[in-house]
């Protein structure tokens, strides 16, 4: 609910016009669905960039798309290979666990989630 | 032994089989060379001694008993995205300042397989994100030309490594230039190649449809050997391209009478500098006299590179670096009050501020109400862009242009003005959208600094693109020249 609720006010408070100043609840609400906690020294800054950059962008609205099928890859034609469903990884994880911030039994460790 | 330094890679590899000297020789010397200039131009991340002399004896072994590969006993390097197993990984982050692989990329697997030796891993903008080397955790790398100037990014601690012959080769990835950008501003040889050429596996994702790794050496001879042994076909790599490698070595001589050259057009623009356009024009001399014919070429969609990439890029990185949460790996906060604070504030504080800024931008263009008018719509020019590369290959053999706009900058000139930073891949940009193969030669210095030639060929094209590259070198010796103090 918390991401959709925030697009929903994004996408309300701004599909009139595309290049524009964005404001710090924009700013504070693109943090906040990308997981970063920005310190309230860091809001104007990117404010400010980010608002030149979406300006930038916007010379995309001037191009001829017409008919033009979006590109997602840049090989034409490569499709997703198969390979037979057989096991090829050996169990690592304790090698791999040891990069982990917090571990027990096996586990990676967070702040409780439900009280 | 003490000019061991100044041999190529491609001399080096044939020296160690003749056993002219050793590889504990050559790994020792420019280990001295990295311990005694880390301090100035801080190109490296890492430096993993003990492993390299302990893996040189190995070689030395394998090479007295007639074994060995193609690069066996031959000191590299690889840029800090490439994961080495048992080796920090950072990718020039505190979120990763105290990560070390689990296992090894594919580029860093096959090019041990040849018998390369690692000295250590190199200097880079944080996540690739970046064209100066201004923007990594342990500071910036300096341009061995000029120690008050940027060495290009983000492979910059690769560059600066390579010019100043601290090793003869490294690894680097080219998302948006980051091989070529580099290369030119260091007076050195640099490869993209083809989307799908170099396995992506176990190199850090920037922007997965734009990455793709290659390698920085003195010579186009060298880059041709380091990157023979590094592509190829990997199953772990969903998009690497299953197609043979050609023998680039064996292709390196071919004559180039006949060859059809386009020039960029939209490249030659009133941002170029007058002094570099004057060392482009020189280079392409010089091709009309190895029997090239020379035509413009039009591709006009190309100004759009940088917007589309703008919005295409932050969009895949948003995406791929959702991954750092502090919970499997890399930087966690200090007490997290409940999870998201964890999520919010490891990311906050892991992150350098370009990063952030990248994966904001991404964020803002996929959410929903934009997607259309910014993402799909830069697909959408990706295509005009492909297409306009597409219709130029139909014509001539290869393209050519600058590399960049400039000479290297000065450290801290741009950082305010991500723009201005964003602008210095104008010229970069296209191939790495169009997925094609491209590298940056040396072509002469405006003002005593290194300018760059850009080459850039048709899918697949490297063999050709590496042989014009080496008729080239044998006609001009602007990429054997080594910054002062470094000789």
């Amino acid at each position: 609910m918390y991401d959709f609720a925030l697009v929903f006010s994004l996408h309300h408070a701004h599909r009139r016009t595309l290049a524009m100043a964005l404001t710090r609840e924009q700013i504070a609400g693109i943090a906040a669905l990308a997981r970063l906690n920005l310190t309230p020294a860091e809001i104007p800054v990117y404010q400010e960039s980010l608002s030149k950059i979406l300006d930038f962008v916007g010379a995309l609205q001037r191009a001829r798309t017409e008919g033009v099928t979006p590109m997602s890859h840049p090989l034409p034609g490569l499709s997703q290979r198969l390979r037979p469903d057989v096991v090829t990884e050996q169990d690592r994880h304790e090698e791999h666990q040891r990069n982990a911030p917090q571990v027990a039994a096996g586990l990676y460790l967070v702040p409780k989630v439900i009280e | 032994m003490s000019e061991l330094h100044k041999r190529t890679l491609t001399e080096l590899a044939a020296g160690l089989r003749a056993r002219k000297f050793s590889s504990v020789e050559v790994v020792r010397a420019f280990l001295g060379r990295i311990e005694s200039r880390q301090g100035t131009l801080n190109a490296f991340v890492s430096v993993t001694s003990e492993q390299a002399l302990a893996e040189a004896a190995g070689a030395d072994r394998a090479l007295a008993s007639g074994g060995g590969g193609a690069l066996t006993g031959v000191p590299i390097a690889h840029k800090d995205l490439f994961c080495t197993r048992g080796v920090r990984t950072s990718c020039g982050s505190r979120m990763l300042d105290n990560f070390v692989s689990p296992y090894d990329a594919t580029v860093v697997a096959r090019l041990k397989a040849a018998g390369a030796i690692s000295l250590g891993k190199t200097n880079m903008d944080e996540f690739a994100m970046g064209s100066s080397n201004e923007n990594s955790y342990y500071g910036p790398v300096r341009n061995p030309w000029n120690v008050q100037l940027v060495p290009g990014g983000s492979s910059g601690g690769s560059a600066a490594a390579v010019a100043a012959r601290l090793v003869p080769g490294a690894t680097g990835t080219d998302t948006g230039g980051s091989i070529r950008q580099p290369a030119a501003l260091c007076g050195i040889t640099g490869i993209k190649p083809t989307y799908g050429r170099v396995s992506r596996f176990g190199m850090v994702a920037f922007a997965s449809s734009l990455d793709q790794g290659g390698v920085l050496t003195v010579s186009a001879a060298d880059a041709a050997l380091m990157l023979r042994e590094m592509a190829g076909f990997d199953p772990n790599d969903s998009t690497s391209v299953e197609a043979p490698v050609p023998d680039y070595v064996a292709a390196l001589d071919a004559p180039l009478a006949g060859l059809k050259v386009g020039l960029l057009k939209e490249f030659f623009d009133k941002g170029l500098e007058a002094g570099n356009e004057r060392r482009i024009r020189e280079a392409l001399q010089v091709f009309e006299k190895l029997g090239a014919q020379l035509r413009e070429v039009s591709l006009p969609n190309l100004p759009l590179s940088v917007p589309t990439y703008y919005v295409v890029a932050p969009a895949e990185a948003s995406s791929n670096l959702a991954r750092f949460d502090g919970v499997r790996y890399g930087y966690r906060c200090k007490e997290p009050r409940d999870l998201l604070d964890l999520y919010q504030r490891s990311r906050g504080e892991g992150f350098g501020a370009e990063v952030k800024r990248r994966i904001m931008t991404g964020t803002y263009v996929l959410s929903a109400g934009y997607y259309d008018a910014y993402y799909l719509r830069a697909q959408k020019v990706r295509q005009l862009i492909t297409d306009d590369f597409r219709r130029a290959f139909a014509e001539v053999d290869v393209l050519m242009g600058p590399m960049t706009p400039t000479a290297a900058f000065a450290i801290g000139a741009k950082t305010d003005d991500p723009i201005a930073m964003y602008l210095n891949d104008i010229y970069t940009i296209g191939a790495n959208l169009a997925g094609v193969p491209a590298m940056s030669v040396p072509c002469g210095f405006v003002a005593g600094l290194p300018v760059g030639l850009q080459i850039v060929g048709p899918h697949f094209g490297e063999a050709k693109l590496l042989n014009v590259a080496h008729r080239y070198q044998l006609e001009t010796d602007w990429h054997t020249r080594v910054p002062q103090g470094y000789a």
